[in-house]
């Protein structure tokens, strides 16, 4: 009948199509070493920069020929993005994470308790340059054991952004920056002293970023925000350094009025303040200060960079991890891939610094410093030699950074700083804050945070 | 092609060209089966596409619901296989301090949407219904905010609640009345999203009321006002009777809507100032993408799920009694 045949074929064409759907969203069938017949090994790499970031994605793309052309058996298949904790875990369980995946300081931790990263202990022996990386970064990707999940890529500590101009116009020297955090105090009335919505000194209070600035200013103050106890880790920033930093942006905020109306603030709103022109100070690492000249249109000579006040400050930095599912061939060609492209040679510097110079990438700020001893004294002499920012004005930074102690992120940093962003947001916003209560209080929170570390 | 059911003629066929009746009468479930099968074969085409669309709801959202359920009483990393830890995830939910505050922040929202986001709509579309100038210019105006991407809406408010030069505070300063901290202060934050979400969302709702207004028969109103009814007795009396079974979907529907509360305090506060906006949502998304705890993620998850099914089986009696 042809009614029935017409069915059948509809039947037939949709049961096709289901079935085409679902074969569709199955895997690829890439052998899971991903060395081909010819000994060839592909690897997926992230941290690729957007079409938007020409220059640099052209330069991205120029180090992968390069690459290439010297490691003929490895081929690179890059990928946009970085670090992104939204997908992280999807990518994972899809089966679409990176081989090599790019980390903030703060991730690595967590992702080696979760065991979501793969232990390269035994293949880093015969990364060039290994033994000279700084023991302090190497120890962000080493568990408990000592095994070695990752290699460090960039670094900073936080130091003291300032408008140069606006220091001028308010009868502060921009070649002297403040150095303790009463001479921050008194600057910052002097600039917001100035009106016409000029904010002093101005700080983060939102998405944790609050406290991440916070354990800063503890750090800064002297204290801690969590130390090990008995084996346990506890909450130590109900301290006398909790109660001064506190105390300090209370009074700075409502007593000088010098941090402006407007609160929780995260980077970016703070960065939009800077790149307008109606901040004089904030606390950034020395990759704030490019991204504000490239977003905003500013020159480099505005902007000028000093250490922290006080006996330490908050490092941080990122660096690369690799897929717990990865094979030995692709660990080692990753590795291979990391410390050529980023821990690079004096000679490889060289020409990267070169370029860089060449098409606007700045070169010249005072971090990344990757290396110790005598590999990183090379590399400064190669940064200094085509230096395109004005390296002048990190001055006050290089000089005094040495003898403030750099710290890094406390165990379960997001979740304390998600605690510590509600005593930054209630110092900021209430006049009549209770430190002592909310430091408190805040403490019990970390405790029962803290009892989850091993 | 029909995608009817057997029809009554079919299913007298399927009986009667069906294998003779032995000395055993058929069991009901052979009998069944049996008229499943024929009727399976009669459409075969429009079960293939039901199956399609059958198919394409469990994959895409039935299966995520139900794996979403499951990770809830799992430890998961994605890197190795998921461990099951029973309620443990349930009782680290209800050890965290936030926990309460998430539920009574997200009340509270909903009890503040419900408050100016169930009148005003309901006000407006009274208003439109009445006026006979430049009705359809003000609808499209009522529902512009809708048509904004609710990142856009959220920072163009920011700008409004500024506490510096914010549009608002320059309001309050040309009355002579003191400035505020719209989004700093503690009592007010909450108060600022529901005016953010109100404004952005109630479009929709007007034009839904608009809808029910134009379908109320004239007659009512023309003996309402034959009897001498004022304004406010033909709404009280007419109007708001007419309108009853509408209102009450449009609450329920709000109820589900606004505990979903989420792009609001993200964007604009973070779910401060000290945690007066955190909510429900918001909470959820830092366990499961800030702290990367799938398993704590999931369980809020089911726990808001059980609530919004509570308010979605109100909605499916009503609107089932209805019909």
């Amino acid at each position: 009948m042809p009614g029935t045949s017409r069915r059948q074929v509809l039947g037939s064409a949709t049961a096709a199509a289901l079935a085409l759907a679902l074969t569709a969203c199955g895997g690829s069938g890439s052998s899971p070493s991903g060395v081909d017949k010819d000994g060839v090994v592909t690897i997926s790499v992230n941290g690729m920069p957007a079409k938007t970031q020409a220059v640099d994605r052209k330069n991205f793309m120029e180090d992968v020929a390069a690459f290439e052309k010297s490691h003929p058996k490895i081929r690179i298949d890059a990928r946009e993005g970085q670090m992104d904790p939204k997908t992280f875990a999807a990518k994972l369980a899809g089966g679409q994470l990176e081989d090599v995946y790019y980390v903030y300081f703060t991730d690595p931790a967590g992702l080696i308790q979760r065991r979501q990263a793969a232990d390269i202990s035994e293949y880093v022996g015969d990364v060039p340059y290994f033994e000279d990386i700084d023991p302090a970064l190497m120890k962000v990707f080493k568990d408990a054991e000592g095994r070695t999940y990752g290699l460090p890529t960039g670094n900073y500590s936080l130091g003291l952004l300032y408008n140069r101009a606006l220091f001028t116009k308010a009868g502060l020297d921009p070649a002297k920056p403040p150095v303790t955090w009463e001479e921050v105090r008194a600057a910052a009335k002097k600039i917001s002293a100035l009106g016409d919505g000029t904010v002093g000194y101005a700080d983060y209070s939102k998405n944790n970023q609050g406290g991440w600035h916070l354990t800063s200013w503890i750090y800064s103050m002297g204290g801690e925000v969590a130390t090990k106890q008995g084996g346990r880790w506890k909450a130590a920033f109900d301290s006398e350094a909790g109660r001064k930093a506190l105390n300090a942006l209370h009074d700075m905020r409502w007593t000088d009025r010098s941090m402006g109306t407007r609160q929780l603030l995260e980077i970016a709103d703070v960065q939009k303040m800077m790149g307008s022109g109606k901040l004089g100070m904030y606390m950034a690492g020395p990759d704030n200060i490019p991204t504000i000249v490239k977003q905003f249109e500013r020159e480099y000579a505005e902007y000028g960079l000093a250490a922290l006040p006080g006996t330490a400050t908050l490092g941080g930095g990122d660096g690369f991890m690799f897929n717990p599912k990865a094979s030995p061939e692709k660990i080692e060609a990753g590795l291979q891939w990391v410390q050529w492209k980023y821990l690079r040679s004096p000679e490889r510097e060289a020409v990267d610094s070169k370029r860089s110079k060449e098409t606007g990438v700045p070169i010249g700020l005072p971090q990344p410093r990757l290396f110790a001893g005598e590999a990183q004294a090379k590399i400064d002499g190669i940064h200094e030699q085509y230096a395109n920012t004005p390296v002048e004005n990190y001055q006050p930074f290089i000089e005094r950074n040495a003898q403030v102690e750099t710290k890094v992120e406390p165990p379960n940093a997001q979740q304390l700083y998600t605690v510590l962003d509600g005593v930054m947001q209630a110092v900021l916003t209430k006049e009549d804050a209770d430190i002592d209560a909310l430091l408190a209080e805040a403490a019990k929170k970390a405790d029962t945070i803290l009892a989850s570390v091993k | 092609m029909s995608l009817q059911p057997l029809s009554a003629e079919a299913e007298k066929a399927t009986d009667e060209d069906g294998p003779p009746s032995g000395p055993v009468p058929r069991t009901g479930a052979r009998a069944g089966a049996s008229r499943l099968r024929r009727a399976v074969r009669e459409n075969l085409v429009a079960h293939l596409f039901l199956a399609a669309g059958v198919l394409c709801f469990a994959l895409f959202s039935w299966y995520p619901i139900v794996r979403g359920v499951l990770l809830g009483f799992q430890q998961v990393t994605f890197a190795e296989p998921a461990r099951w830890v029973g309620l443990d995830n349930f009782r680290r939910l209800f050890d965290d301090p936030l926990f309460p505050t998430a539920w009574q922040n997200t009340g509270y929202f909903t009890l503040l949407a419900l408050v100016f986001g169930f009148a005003a709509p309901f006000a407006t579309a009274v208003v439109l219904n009445e006026l006979r100038r430049g009705r359809a210019y003000l609808r499209m105006t009522v529902y512009l905010p809708v048509m904004l991407p609710p990142v856009v809406t959220m920072l163009l408010w920011r700008q409004f609640y500024d506490p510096g030069p914010g549009l608002f505070n320059n309001v309050l300063e040309t009355f002579r009345l003191p400035a505020q901290q719209w989004l700093e202060s503690e009592n007010l934050a909450m108060v600022s999203l529901v005016l953010v979400s109100t404004w952005a969302n109630m479009g929709t709702t007007t034009l839904i009321y608009l809808a029910a207004l134009g379908g109320i028969p004239g007659e009512l109103y023309e003996a309402a006002e034959l009897d001498g009814a004022s304004i406010r007795q033909r709404l009280w009396h007419v109007t708001i009777p007419q309108m009853r079974f509408i209102l009450m979907i449009t609450l329920l529907l709000q109820v589900i809507g606004t505990m979903q509360v989420f792009v609001e305090p993200f964007v604009l506060t973070g779910g401060g100032p000290d945690d007066a906006t955190v909510t429900v949502l918001l909470l959820l998304y830092r366990y499961a993408f800030v702290y990367n705890d799938f398993g704590l993620a999931s369980a809020m998850s089911t726990l808001l799920f059980v609530v919004l099914g509570l308010f979605s089986v109100v909605y499916l009696r009503l609107t089932r009694s209805k019909g």
